[in-house]
Protein backbone atom coordinates (compact mmCIF):
# COMPACT_ATOMS: atom_id res chain seq x y z
CA UNK A 1 0.00 0.00 0.00
CA UNK A 2 2.62 2.13 -0.62
CA UNK A 3 1.01 4.40 -3.05
CA UNK A 4 -1.97 4.98 -0.78
CA UNK A 5 0.80 5.81 1.71
CA UNK A 6 2.17 8.81 -0.51
CA UNK A 7 -1.43 9.77 -1.18
CA UNK A 8 -2.41 10.23 2.14
CA UNK A 9 -2.41 14.37 2.81
CA UNK A 10 -1.90 14.16 6.75
CA UNK A 11 1.37 11.91 5.49
CA UNK A 12 2.19 14.91 2.95
CA UNK A 13 1.09 17.81 5.13
CA UNK A 14 3.43 16.40 7.58
CA UNK A 15 6.49 16.07 5.21
CA UNK A 16 5.30 19.83 3.77
CA UNK A 17 5.95 21.59 7.26
CA UNK A 18 8.82 20.20 7.96
CA UNK A 19 10.46 20.83 4.43
CA UNK A 20 9.16 24.47 3.28
CA UNK A 21 11.17 26.13 6.04
CA UNK A 22 14.35 24.26 5.09
CA UNK A 23 13.41 25.15 1.34
CA UNK A 24 13.02 28.67 1.61
CA UNK A 25 15.95 29.36 3.33
CA UNK A 26 18.08 27.24 0.67
CA UNK A 27 15.77 29.21 -1.79
CA UNK A 28 17.20 32.74 0.00
CA UNK A 29 20.87 31.65 0.58
CA UNK A 30 21.05 30.45 -3.41
CA UNK A 31 18.97 33.80 -4.70
CA UNK A 32 21.61 35.98 -2.81
CA UNK A 33 24.44 34.02 -4.43
CA UNK A 34 23.06 33.83 -7.61
CA UNK A 35 22.52 37.70 -7.96
CA UNK A 36 26.25 38.84 -6.33
CA UNK A 37 26.69 36.59 -9.39
CA UNK A 38 24.50 38.17 -11.47
CA UNK A 39 25.90 41.42 -10.53
CA UNK A 40 29.39 40.57 -11.30
CA UNK A 41 28.53 39.11 -14.55
CA UNK A 42 29.78 41.11 -17.58
CA UNK A 43 28.22 43.48 -20.12
CA UNK A 44 27.57 41.49 -23.60
CA UNK A 45 29.24 43.43 -26.05
CA UNK A 46 26.45 44.35 -28.45
CA UNK A 47 23.33 44.70 -25.51
CA UNK A 48 25.07 46.21 -22.72
CA UNK A 49 23.78 45.60 -19.54
CA UNK A 50 20.21 45.08 -20.35
CA UNK A 51 21.38 41.48 -20.97
CA UNK A 52 21.01 41.08 -17.21
CA UNK A 53 17.54 41.20 -17.38
CA UNK A 54 18.40 37.85 -19.35
CA UNK A 55 18.91 36.37 -15.68
CA UNK A 56 15.38 36.88 -14.73
CA UNK A 57 13.43 36.55 -18.13
CA UNK A 58 15.33 32.96 -18.88
CA UNK A 59 14.56 30.77 -15.73
CA UNK A 60 10.66 32.42 -15.84
CA UNK A 61 10.48 30.71 -18.90
CA UNK A 62 12.38 27.77 -18.11
CA UNK A 63 9.84 27.48 -15.07
CA UNK A 64 6.45 28.59 -17.25
CA UNK A 65 7.56 25.05 -19.46
CA UNK A 66 8.57 23.28 -16.31
CA UNK A 67 5.34 23.99 -14.48
CA UNK A 68 3.05 22.59 -17.95
CA UNK A 69 5.32 19.45 -17.52
CA UNK A 70 4.70 19.13 -14.43
CA UNK A 71 0.95 19.59 -14.28
CA UNK A 72 0.84 17.10 -17.17
CA UNK A 73 2.48 14.37 -14.82
CA UNK A 74 0.00 15.23 -11.98
CA UNK A 75 -2.96 15.49 -15.03
CA UNK A 76 -2.16 11.65 -15.74
CA UNK A 77 -1.97 11.11 -12.04
CA UNK A 78 -5.39 12.17 -12.00
CA UNK A 79 -5.99 10.33 -14.96
CA UNK A 80 -4.59 7.26 -14.73
CA UNK A 81 -4.31 6.69 -11.22
CA UNK A 82 -6.65 8.72 -9.66
CA UNK A 83 -3.78 9.97 -7.60
CA UNK A 84 -5.76 12.55 -4.92
CA UNK A 85 -2.35 14.45 -4.24
CA UNK A 86 -2.17 14.89 -8.58
CA UNK A 87 -5.19 17.14 -8.14
CA UNK A 88 -4.42 18.84 -5.09
CA UNK A 89 -0.77 19.80 -6.90
CA UNK A 90 -2.05 20.39 -10.11
CA UNK A 91 -4.52 23.50 -9.04
CA UNK A 92 -1.62 24.76 -7.05
CA UNK A 93 0.51 24.84 -9.64
CA UNK A 94 -0.97 26.69 -12.30
CA UNK A 95 -1.21 30.25 -10.46
CA UNK A 96 2.46 29.88 -10.14
CA UNK A 97 3.06 28.84 -13.87
CA UNK A 98 0.73 31.66 -15.10
CA UNK A 99 2.79 34.42 -12.19
CA UNK A 100 6.14 33.28 -13.59
CA UNK A 101 4.96 33.44 -17.35
CA UNK A 102 3.32 36.73 -16.61
CA UNK A 103 6.60 37.62 -15.42
CA UNK A 104 8.81 35.95 -18.45
CA UNK A 105 6.37 38.53 -20.84
CA UNK A 106 6.93 41.28 -18.54
CA UNK A 107 11.00 40.88 -18.42
CA UNK A 108 10.89 39.75 -22.53
CA UNK A 109 8.95 43.42 -23.43
CA UNK A 110 11.11 45.53 -21.05
CA UNK A 111 14.31 43.70 -22.44
CA UNK A 112 12.30 44.49 -25.74
CA UNK A 113 11.92 48.49 -25.70
CA UNK A 114 15.87 49.06 -25.73
CA UNK A 115 17.00 46.49 -27.84
CA UNK A 116 13.90 46.46 -30.24
CA UNK A 117 12.94 49.74 -29.61
CA UNK A 118 9.51 48.64 -28.81
CA UNK A 119 7.69 46.93 -25.94
CA UNK A 120 6.48 44.31 -27.70
CA UNK A 121 7.95 42.24 -30.99
CA UNK A 122 5.93 39.52 -32.43
CA UNK A 123 8.81 37.09 -31.79
CA UNK A 124 8.76 33.82 -32.23
CA UNK A 125 9.58 33.53 -28.49
CA UNK A 126 7.40 36.05 -26.76
CA UNK A 127 4.85 34.90 -29.04
CA UNK A 128 4.66 31.15 -27.59
CA UNK A 129 4.98 32.53 -23.98
CA UNK A 130 1.86 34.41 -24.98
CA UNK A 131 0.15 31.76 -25.98
CA UNK A 132 1.41 29.46 -23.04
CA UNK A 133 -0.07 32.52 -20.97
CA UNK A 134 -3.20 31.92 -22.55
CA UNK A 135 -3.35 28.44 -21.93
CA UNK A 136 -2.58 28.96 -18.29
CA UNK A 137 -5.25 31.28 -18.07
CA UNK A 138 -7.76 28.87 -19.40
CA UNK A 139 -6.86 26.14 -17.06
CA UNK A 140 -7.29 28.87 -14.01
CA UNK A 141 -10.22 29.64 -15.82
CA UNK A 142 -11.25 26.17 -16.14
CA UNK A 143 -10.83 25.34 -12.44
CA UNK A 144 -12.71 28.52 -11.14
CA UNK A 145 -16.15 27.32 -13.43
CA UNK A 146 -16.53 23.89 -12.35
CA UNK A 147 -17.70 24.07 -8.73
CA UNK A 148 -17.64 20.00 -7.52
CA UNK A 149 -13.58 20.02 -7.33
CA UNK A 150 -12.67 16.61 -8.58
CA UNK A 151 -14.78 17.00 -11.76
CA UNK A 152 -12.96 20.23 -12.15
CA UNK A 153 -9.46 18.34 -11.43
CA UNK A 154 -10.41 15.44 -14.60
CA UNK A 155 -11.41 18.22 -16.91
CA UNK A 156 -8.32 20.31 -16.16
CA UNK A 157 -6.50 16.79 -16.68
CA UNK A 158 -7.82 16.24 -20.12
CA UNK A 159 -7.42 20.30 -21.44
CA UNK A 160 -3.81 20.25 -19.60
CA UNK A 161 -2.50 16.83 -21.51
CA UNK A 162 -4.09 18.50 -24.88
CA UNK A 163 -2.75 21.39 -24.51
CA UNK A 164 0.88 19.25 -23.72
CA UNK A 165 0.32 17.91 -26.88
CA UNK A 166 -0.06 21.30 -28.57
CA UNK A 167 2.32 23.35 -27.10
CA UNK A 168 5.32 21.62 -29.26
CA UNK A 169 2.93 22.52 -32.38
CA UNK A 170 2.33 25.54 -31.13
CA UNK A 171 5.98 26.51 -30.45
CA UNK A 172 6.79 24.82 -34.01
CA UNK A 173 4.12 26.81 -36.14
CA UNK A 174 5.12 30.35 -34.25
CA UNK A 175 8.93 29.54 -35.35
CA UNK A 176 7.54 29.02 -38.83
CA UNK A 177 5.19 31.90 -38.98
CA UNK A 178 8.09 34.36 -37.43
CA UNK A 179 10.63 33.33 -39.67
CA UNK A 180 8.23 33.62 -42.38
CA UNK A 181 7.11 37.11 -41.45
CA UNK A 182 10.57 38.67 -39.93
CA UNK A 183 13.22 37.10 -42.32
CA UNK A 184 16.21 37.12 -40.12
CA UNK A 185 16.09 36.25 -36.25
CA UNK A 186 15.86 39.27 -34.75
CA UNK A 187 17.97 38.76 -31.56
CA UNK A 188 20.74 36.39 -30.35
CA UNK A 189 22.50 36.43 -27.16
CA UNK A 190 25.91 37.85 -28.44
CA UNK A 191 26.69 34.98 -30.95
CA UNK A 192 25.97 31.16 -30.90
CA UNK A 193 27.23 30.50 -27.52
CA UNK A 194 27.54 32.26 -24.31
CA UNK A 195 30.15 33.05 -22.26
CA UNK A 196 30.33 31.39 -19.14
CA UNK A 197 31.06 34.71 -17.51
CA UNK A 198 26.87 34.86 -17.97
CA UNK A 199 25.93 31.29 -18.46
CA UNK A 200 26.91 30.41 -14.87
CA UNK A 201 24.84 33.32 -13.23
CA UNK A 202 22.68 32.05 -15.19
CA UNK A 203 22.46 28.40 -14.46
CA UNK A 204 22.88 29.68 -10.40
CA UNK A 205 19.55 32.02 -11.08
CA UNK A 206 17.28 29.14 -12.66
CA UNK A 207 18.27 26.87 -10.09
CA UNK A 208 17.08 29.89 -7.46
CA UNK A 209 14.06 30.01 -9.25
CA UNK A 210 13.44 26.24 -9.49
CA UNK A 211 14.29 25.99 -5.83
CA UNK A 212 11.84 29.09 -5.40
CA UNK A 213 9.26 27.27 -7.13
CA UNK A 214 8.87 23.92 -5.38
CA UNK A 215 8.96 26.20 -2.32
CA UNK A 216 5.86 27.54 -3.37
CA UNK A 217 4.66 24.78 -4.82
CA UNK A 218 5.10 22.38 -1.89
CA UNK A 219 3.09 25.26 0.53
CA UNK A 220 0.62 25.62 -2.16
CA UNK A 221 -0.26 22.52 -2.33
CA UNK A 222 -0.47 22.62 1.29
CA UNK A 223 -2.78 25.59 1.18
CA UNK A 224 -5.05 23.69 -1.09
CA UNK A 225 -5.01 20.37 0.94
CA UNK A 226 -6.33 22.47 3.39
CA UNK A 227 -8.83 24.44 2.13
CA UNK A 228 -10.56 20.88 1.02
CA UNK A 229 -10.45 20.24 4.37
CA UNK A 230 -12.10 23.54 5.34
CA UNK A 231 -14.97 22.40 3.10
CA UNK A 232 -15.45 19.23 4.25
CA UNK A 233 -15.83 20.32 7.69
CA UNK A 234 -18.37 23.04 6.29
CA UNK A 235 -20.10 20.46 4.48
CA UNK A 236 -20.10 18.18 7.53
CA UNK A 237 -21.43 21.04 9.78
CA UNK A 238 -24.23 21.98 7.36
CA UNK A 239 -25.54 18.29 7.42
CA UNK A 240 -25.15 18.13 11.01
CA UNK A 241 -27.54 21.40 10.86
CA UNK A 242 -29.80 20.23 8.52
CA UNK B 1 28.08 55.41 -21.27
CA UNK B 2 26.50 52.48 -22.84
CA UNK B 3 26.70 50.29 -18.94
CA UNK B 4 23.77 52.54 -17.72
CA UNK B 5 21.97 53.27 -20.85
CA UNK B 6 19.16 51.30 -20.25
CA UNK B 7 19.63 51.39 -15.87
CA UNK B 8 15.68 52.17 -15.70
CA UNK B 9 14.72 49.27 -18.04
CA UNK B 10 16.79 46.70 -15.72
CA UNK B 11 15.62 48.64 -12.68
CA UNK B 12 11.92 48.07 -13.83
CA UNK B 13 12.78 44.39 -15.28
CA UNK B 14 13.88 43.05 -11.71
CA UNK B 15 11.43 45.19 -9.45
CA UNK B 16 9.02 43.43 -11.62
CA UNK B 17 10.42 40.02 -10.63
CA UNK B 18 10.28 41.08 -7.23
CA UNK B 19 6.71 42.11 -7.71
CA UNK B 20 5.80 38.93 -8.82
CA UNK B 21 8.38 36.92 -6.01
CA UNK B 22 6.44 39.29 -3.56
CA UNK B 23 2.83 38.68 -4.71
CA UNK B 24 2.92 35.02 -4.57
CA UNK B 25 4.48 34.94 -1.03
CA UNK B 26 1.97 36.76 0.16
CA UNK B 27 -0.28 34.83 -1.52
CA UNK B 28 0.60 31.44 -0.01
CA UNK B 29 1.77 32.84 3.13
CA UNK B 30 -1.80 34.59 3.71
CA UNK B 31 -3.81 32.18 2.33
CA UNK B 32 -2.26 29.33 4.60
CA UNK B 33 -3.14 31.76 7.67
CA UNK B 34 -6.99 32.11 6.64
CA UNK B 35 -7.16 28.30 6.19
CA UNK B 36 -5.39 27.66 9.43
CA UNK B 37 -7.48 30.40 11.27
CA UNK B 38 -10.91 29.14 9.61
CA UNK B 39 -10.42 25.23 10.62
CA UNK B 40 -9.41 26.06 14.02
CA UNK B 41 -12.33 28.06 14.44
CA UNK B 42 -14.23 25.01 12.39
CA UNK B 43 -12.31 22.60 15.19
CA UNK B 44 -13.70 24.46 18.23
CA UNK B 45 -17.20 24.34 17.32
CA UNK B 46 -16.71 20.71 18.22
CA UNK B 47 -16.13 19.64 14.60
CA UNK B 48 -13.01 17.14 13.67
CA UNK B 49 -12.14 14.91 10.97
CA UNK B 50 -10.88 12.06 13.39
CA UNK B 51 -14.45 11.36 15.16
CA UNK B 52 -15.87 8.37 14.00
CA UNK B 53 -19.29 9.20 14.05
CA UNK B 54 -18.37 12.83 12.07
CA UNK B 55 -16.37 10.38 10.20
CA UNK B 56 -19.83 8.78 9.11
CA UNK B 57 -21.47 11.95 8.57
CA UNK B 58 -18.17 12.71 6.51
CA UNK B 59 -18.86 9.59 4.22
CA UNK B 60 -22.60 10.07 3.61
CA UNK B 61 -21.41 13.69 2.89
CA UNK B 62 -19.17 12.70 0.17
CA UNK B 63 -21.68 10.32 -1.09
CA UNK B 64 -23.96 13.28 -1.28
CA UNK B 65 -21.67 15.21 -3.21
CA UNK C 1 -28.17 0.97 -40.36
CA UNK C 2 -24.85 0.93 -37.89
CA UNK C 3 -25.53 3.37 -34.71
CA UNK C 4 -23.23 5.42 -36.02
CA UNK C 5 -24.50 6.62 -39.34
CA UNK C 6 -28.05 6.88 -37.61
CA UNK C 7 -26.00 8.83 -35.39
CA UNK C 8 -24.82 10.95 -37.97
CA UNK C 9 -28.34 11.19 -39.96
CA UNK C 10 -30.14 12.19 -37.18
CA UNK C 11 -27.52 15.20 -36.08
CA UNK C 12 -27.57 16.69 -39.51
CA UNK C 13 -31.19 16.41 -39.54
CA UNK C 14 -31.48 18.12 -36.59
CA UNK C 15 -29.22 20.59 -38.22
CA UNK C 16 -30.95 21.64 -41.25
CA UNK C 17 -34.47 21.45 -39.37
CA UNK C 18 -35.96 24.90 -38.18
CA UNK C 19 -34.01 25.79 -34.76
CA UNK C 20 -31.47 23.95 -35.97
CA UNK C 21 -29.22 26.93 -36.93
CA UNK C 22 -27.02 25.28 -39.23
CA UNK C 23 -27.15 28.17 -41.74
CA UNK C 24 -26.52 30.70 -39.35
CA UNK C 25 -22.95 30.14 -38.84
CA UNK C 26 -22.92 31.35 -42.70
CA UNK C 27 -24.60 33.85 -41.93
CA UNK C 28 -22.38 34.95 -39.03
CA UNK C 29 -19.72 34.29 -41.53
CA UNK C 30 -20.86 36.34 -43.90
CA UNK C 31 -21.67 39.73 -41.25
CA UNK C 32 -18.16 39.74 -39.84
CA UNK C 33 -16.83 39.60 -43.17
CA UNK C 34 -18.99 42.62 -44.22
CA UNK C 35 -18.28 44.24 -41.01
CA UNK C 36 -14.61 44.02 -41.34
CA UNK C 37 -14.08 47.10 -43.83
CA UNK C 38 -15.49 49.60 -42.10
CA UNK C 39 -13.35 48.39 -39.34
CA UNK C 40 -10.19 48.22 -41.96
CA UNK C 41 -11.17 51.20 -44.20
CA UNK C 42 -12.41 50.10 -48.11
CA UNK C 43 -9.05 50.01 -49.67
CA UNK C 44 -9.34 47.44 -51.68
CA UNK C 45 -5.23 46.88 -52.10
CA UNK C 46 -5.53 46.44 -48.24
CA UNK C 47 -8.34 44.43 -48.27
CA UNK C 48 -7.11 41.56 -50.34
CA UNK C 49 -3.92 42.14 -48.72
CA UNK C 50 -5.62 40.94 -45.67
CA UNK C 51 -8.97 39.07 -47.13
CA UNK C 52 -7.61 35.26 -46.03
CA UNK C 53 -6.88 36.41 -42.31
CA UNK C 54 -10.26 38.03 -42.43
CA UNK C 55 -12.17 35.26 -43.56
CA UNK C 56 -10.00 32.68 -41.63
CA UNK C 57 -10.86 34.20 -38.92
CA UNK C 58 -14.31 34.72 -39.84
CA UNK C 59 -14.22 30.38 -40.00
CA UNK C 60 -12.79 30.43 -36.60
CA UNK C 61 -15.41 32.56 -35.05
CA UNK C 62 -18.59 30.90 -36.88
CA UNK C 63 -16.99 27.26 -35.76
CA UNK C 64 -16.45 28.62 -32.13
CA UNK C 65 -20.06 30.12 -31.88
CA UNK C 66 -21.80 26.72 -33.40
CA UNK C 67 -19.73 24.58 -31.12
CA UNK C 68 -21.33 25.30 -27.69
CA UNK C 69 -24.09 23.57 -28.44
CA UNK C 70 -22.38 20.11 -30.09
CA UNK C 71 -22.79 18.68 -26.73
CA UNK C 72 -25.07 20.72 -24.67
CA UNK C 73 -28.77 20.04 -26.22
CA UNK C 74 -27.99 16.52 -26.35
CA UNK C 75 -27.21 16.31 -22.42
CA UNK C 76 -30.07 18.78 -21.85
CA UNK C 77 -32.33 16.38 -23.39
CA UNK C 78 -31.13 13.37 -22.02
CA UNK C 79 -29.53 11.74 -25.48
CA UNK C 80 -26.37 12.10 -24.11
CA UNK C 81 -26.85 9.73 -21.59
CA UNK C 82 -28.14 7.09 -23.92
CA UNK C 83 -25.27 7.14 -26.44
CA UNK C 84 -23.19 6.66 -23.50
CA UNK C 85 -24.79 3.60 -22.45
CA UNK C 86 -24.33 2.56 -26.31
CA UNK C 87 -22.53 -0.29 -27.26
CA UNK C 88 -20.87 1.82 -30.25
CA UNK C 89 -17.25 2.72 -28.52
CA UNK C 90 -17.75 7.00 -27.14
CA UNK C 91 -14.53 7.94 -29.02
CA UNK C 92 -15.99 6.84 -33.03
CA UNK C 93 -19.50 8.27 -31.67
CA UNK C 94 -17.90 11.73 -30.91
CA UNK C 95 -16.07 11.33 -34.68
CA UNK C 96 -19.64 10.91 -36.25
CA UNK C 97 -20.89 14.09 -33.98
CA UNK C 98 -18.27 16.15 -35.14
CA UNK C 99 -18.36 15.03 -39.07
CA UNK C 100 -21.97 16.12 -38.83
CA UNK C 101 -21.35 19.02 -37.20
CA UNK C 102 -18.85 19.91 -39.64
CA UNK C 103 -21.14 18.89 -42.71
CA UNK C 104 -23.30 21.38 -41.21
CA UNK C 105 -22.03 24.15 -40.44
CA UNK C 106 -18.24 24.14 -41.68
CA UNK C 107 -18.81 22.48 -44.98
CA UNK C 108 -21.69 25.64 -45.68
CA UNK C 109 -18.64 28.20 -45.00
CA UNK C 110 -16.69 26.75 -47.34
CA UNK C 111 -18.81 26.56 -50.03
CA UNK C 112 -19.81 30.32 -49.23
CA UNK C 113 -16.20 31.48 -48.99
CA UNK C 114 -15.80 32.09 -52.64
CA UNK C 115 -18.95 34.46 -53.10
CA UNK C 116 -17.77 36.07 -50.15
CA UNK C 117 -14.19 36.51 -50.67
CA UNK C 118 -15.72 38.60 -54.19
CA UNK C 119 -16.01 41.41 -52.03
CA UNK C 120 -12.92 41.14 -50.63
CA UNK C 121 -11.25 41.47 -54.11
CA UNK C 122 -10.08 37.83 -54.00
CA UNK C 123 -10.74 35.59 -57.35
CA UNK C 124 -9.12 33.05 -59.41
CA UNK C 125 -6.73 31.02 -58.29
CA UNK C 126 -6.44 33.02 -55.22
CA UNK C 127 -10.02 32.00 -54.30
CA UNK C 128 -9.54 28.45 -55.42
CA UNK C 129 -6.06 28.41 -52.68
CA UNK C 130 -8.15 30.01 -50.10
CA UNK C 131 -10.95 27.68 -50.30
CA UNK C 132 -8.93 24.38 -50.38
CA UNK C 133 -7.39 25.78 -47.21
CA UNK C 134 -10.49 26.43 -45.89
CA UNK C 135 -11.85 22.67 -46.66
CA UNK C 136 -8.43 21.14 -45.57
CA UNK C 137 -8.56 23.61 -42.34
CA UNK C 138 -11.82 23.58 -40.93
CA UNK C 139 -12.14 19.88 -39.86
CA UNK C 140 -9.21 20.58 -37.31
CA UNK C 141 -10.90 23.69 -36.21
CA UNK C 142 -14.06 21.45 -35.56
CA UNK C 143 -12.44 18.23 -33.83
CA UNK C 144 -10.08 20.78 -31.52
CA UNK C 145 -13.07 22.76 -30.75
CA UNK C 146 -14.76 19.02 -29.98
CA UNK C 147 -12.50 19.01 -27.25
CA UNK C 148 -13.59 21.88 -25.39
CA UNK C 149 -17.57 21.20 -26.07
CA UNK C 150 -17.10 18.22 -23.88
CA UNK C 151 -14.98 19.80 -21.29
CA UNK C 152 -17.78 22.84 -21.40
CA UNK C 153 -21.01 20.37 -21.84
CA UNK C 154 -22.18 20.96 -18.06
CA UNK C 155 -21.11 24.46 -17.69
CA UNK C 156 -23.26 27.04 -16.79
CA UNK C 157 -20.80 29.46 -18.28
CA UNK C 158 -20.20 26.75 -21.24
CA UNK C 159 -19.76 29.28 -24.53
CA UNK C 160 -17.15 31.51 -22.79
CA UNK C 161 -15.26 29.20 -21.70
CA UNK C 162 -15.02 27.11 -24.99
CA UNK C 163 -13.85 29.96 -26.28
CA UNK C 164 -11.20 31.02 -23.85
CA UNK C 165 -10.33 27.23 -24.05
CA UNK C 166 -10.30 26.84 -27.76
CA UNK C 167 -8.82 29.81 -29.27
CA UNK C 168 -5.21 29.41 -27.84
CA UNK C 169 -5.31 25.92 -29.13
CA UNK C 170 -6.11 26.49 -32.32
CA UNK C 171 -2.95 29.29 -33.21
CA UNK C 172 -1.46 26.44 -35.33
CA UNK C 173 -4.48 25.60 -37.61
CA UNK C 174 -4.46 29.48 -38.37
CA UNK C 175 -1.31 30.25 -39.05
CA UNK C 176 -0.83 27.22 -41.71
CA UNK C 177 -4.05 27.79 -42.97
CA UNK C 178 -3.77 31.75 -43.67
CA UNK C 179 -0.24 30.66 -44.88
CA UNK C 180 -0.86 28.39 -47.05
CA UNK C 181 -3.64 31.06 -48.87
CA UNK C 182 -1.73 33.55 -48.76
CA UNK C 183 1.08 31.50 -50.74
CA UNK C 184 -1.21 30.66 -53.05
CA UNK C 185 -1.67 34.53 -53.64
CA UNK C 186 1.33 35.94 -53.07
CA UNK C 187 3.91 33.86 -52.05
CA UNK C 188 6.95 34.09 -50.49
CA UNK C 189 6.56 29.99 -49.76
CA UNK C 190 4.98 27.65 -52.49
CA UNK C 191 1.64 26.64 -51.53
CA UNK C 192 2.36 22.89 -50.84
CA UNK C 193 4.54 23.82 -47.64
CA UNK C 194 1.99 25.37 -45.33
CA UNK C 195 -0.74 23.53 -47.25
CA UNK C 196 0.83 20.00 -46.06
CA UNK C 197 1.28 20.68 -42.11
CA UNK C 198 -2.10 22.30 -42.51
CA UNK C 199 -2.64 18.76 -43.40
CA UNK C 200 -1.06 16.83 -40.65
CA UNK C 201 -2.72 18.90 -38.34
CA UNK C 202 -5.98 18.09 -39.98
CA UNK C 203 -5.11 14.49 -39.70
CA UNK C 204 -3.99 14.79 -35.99
CA UNK C 205 -6.39 16.31 -34.73
CA UNK C 206 -9.13 14.02 -36.10
CA UNK C 207 -7.03 11.25 -33.89
CA UNK C 208 -6.51 13.73 -30.74
CA UNK C 209 -9.85 15.66 -30.68
CA UNK C 210 -12.69 12.17 -30.46
CA UNK C 211 -10.27 10.65 -27.84
CA UNK C 212 -9.74 13.73 -25.62
CA UNK C 213 -13.59 14.42 -26.26
CA UNK C 214 -14.32 11.02 -25.40
CA UNK C 215 -12.59 11.37 -21.89
CA UNK C 216 -13.57 14.86 -20.89
CA UNK C 217 -17.97 13.31 -21.91
CA UNK C 218 -16.96 10.52 -19.54
CA UNK C 219 -16.44 12.38 -16.71
CA UNK C 220 -18.64 14.69 -17.17
CA UNK C 221 -21.47 12.55 -16.78
CA UNK C 222 -19.91 10.05 -13.94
Amino acid sequence: MRVAELANPSRFLRAANLAIPWLGGATVLLFAFALYRAMLAPDDYQQGATVKIMFLHVPSAWLGMLCWALMTVAALGTLVWRHPLADVAAKAAAPLGAAFTLLCLVTGSLWGRPEWGTYWVWDARLTSELILFLLYLSVIALWRTVEDASRAARAVAILTIVGAIDLPIIKFSVDWWNTLHQGASVFRLGGSTIHPAILVPLLLMAAAFTLLFMTLLLAATRNEILRRRVRTLRLLQASAAG
Amino acid sequence: MPATAHIDFIVAAYAAGLIVIVALIAWVTLDYRLQRRILAELERQGLSRRSTTLRDASQAVREDV
Amino acid sequence: MSPLAALLLRDMRIAVRVGGGALIGVLFFLAVVSVTPFAVGPDLALLKRIGPAILWLAALLASLLALDRLFASDHEDGSLDLILTGRAPLELVVAAKGIAHWLTTALPLVVAAPLIALLLDLDGSAEAGLVLTLLVGTPALTFIGLIGAAIAVTLRRGGLLLAIIVLPLTVPVLIFGVAAANAAIAGPVPFGTPFTVLCALTLASLVIGPFAAAAALRLDME
